[in-house]
């Protein structure tokens, strides 16, 4: 350090010093780090236990510094119930794609939205299945391509994309539900407080926290990174728009 | 007001994805074209130390954590 300055950011200690083996610009990456940086923050190391799910972050249990649990696809919120029930003291997260949570795992992840699990879901929504090359998702844009769908999404025959956080947000145990992504510094810093929020909630034991991500995959979309952030901007972020759809913790407050 | 601050970019960490370069308020960052790390990626540097403010916008948006953030003491 040059002399006459202060450190002010370092990668958290909680994110292993491995490389990572996500695409350039993948918001995986970008993810792992901030759920690190609040683990940190809140001192919560040794009680933290994630849930890894089966796409491209099947190996997050690689880099995340915490106990972690793999799932079979898309049944991480069962397997998080199970944990957060034999061990409530523990601050839970499932980790999951699209995939995974709202495609091969919709059940899993309603019915514990329903019953009003107490952990929180972070739902890496990429539009695609990032991990197999690209297919068609149930969150696809309209019109988009993929490889299953070379000529774009018919919502004709494959339905409208599944807004997950607004489904969700419709339970009455559900606690808290926050769409982020981390296309701009402004935005991930909004990513990364509502991590904060929804296991400090947790901590209170005040039900289900589900913050859904508006995320990139730039080798299934086929772009550069920096194209990925005009197409959340342009294409992804007018439907499935940014903010918090539900906080009960902010209604008690009023 | 130059020498606010300064960054630290991991070559080996960095996968040159380029957010960084993008979301610098004061353009002090950039790819290096000229050479590669070990993984034949165009690593991010400090390119023009004096107008770096210290913003941390850059070790945010990095998604692989190649960056450390260093701020002048008043
Ligand atoms: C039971 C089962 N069905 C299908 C697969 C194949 N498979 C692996 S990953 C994946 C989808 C991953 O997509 P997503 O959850 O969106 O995650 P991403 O890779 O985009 O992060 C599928 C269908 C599998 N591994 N297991
Ligand atoms: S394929 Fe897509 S989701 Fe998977 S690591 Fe690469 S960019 Fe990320
Ligand atoms: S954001 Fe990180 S990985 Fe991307 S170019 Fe900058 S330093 Fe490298």
């Amino acid at each position: 350090m040059k002399e006459g300055y202060e450190l002010i950011y370092k990668r958290p200690k909680t994110l292993l010093d491995k490389r990572m083996h996500y695409c350039p610009g993948c918001f995986h990456s970008t993810m792992h780090k901030l759920l690190m940086e609040v683990v940190e923050e809140l001192d919560i190391q040794d009680r933290t236990v994630g849930i890894c799910p089966v796409g491209c972050s099947v190996f997050a249990y690689d880099y995340m510094d915490v106990d972690m649990q793999e799932a079979a696809h898309g049944r991480a919120a069962a397997v998080a119930t199970g944990i957060k029930r034999m061990l409530p003291d523990r601050i839970v997260f499932s980790y999951q794609g699209d995939g995974d949570l709202a495609a091969i795992g919709t059940a899993e992840t309603l019915h514990a939205c329903n019953r009003g699990e107490n952990f929180t879901f972070i739902f890496i929504n990429n539009g695609i299945y990032g991990m197999t090359g690209g297919q068609m998702a149930p969150t696809t844009l309209e019109n988009q391509k993929t490889s299953t769908s070379p000529y774009g999404r018919n919502s004709a025959t494959a339905g409208m994309p599944m807004k997950m956080a607004e489904i969700v947000a419709t339970f009455e145990k559900v606690y808290y539900v926050e769409r982020v992504s981390c296309n701009t510094p402004a935005n991930t810093r909004k990513a990364r407080k509502a991590i904060k929020k929804s296991f400090e909630y947790q901590m209170q034991s005040r039900g289900t926290s589900f913050i859904e991500v508006a995320s990139n995959c730039p080798s299934g979309w086929k772009c550069t990174p920096i194209e990925s952030l005009d197409w959340i901007k342009d294409q992804v972020l007018p439907y499935y728009p940014l903010g918090v759809l539900k906080d009960l913790g902010k209604e008690e407050v009023k | 007001m130059p020498f606010k601050g300064y960054v630290e970019i991991s070559v080996e960490g960095c996968k040159g994805c380029g957010l960084c370069v993008i979301h610098c308020p004061t353009e002090c960052l950039a790819l290096n074209m000229s050479d590669t790390n070990s993984y034949s990626l165009h690593y991010a540097y400090l390119k023009e130390p004096d107008k770096c403010i210290a913003c941390q916008n850059c070790s945010i948006i990095c998604p692989d954590a190649a960056i450390t953030v260093y701020k002048k003491i008043a």
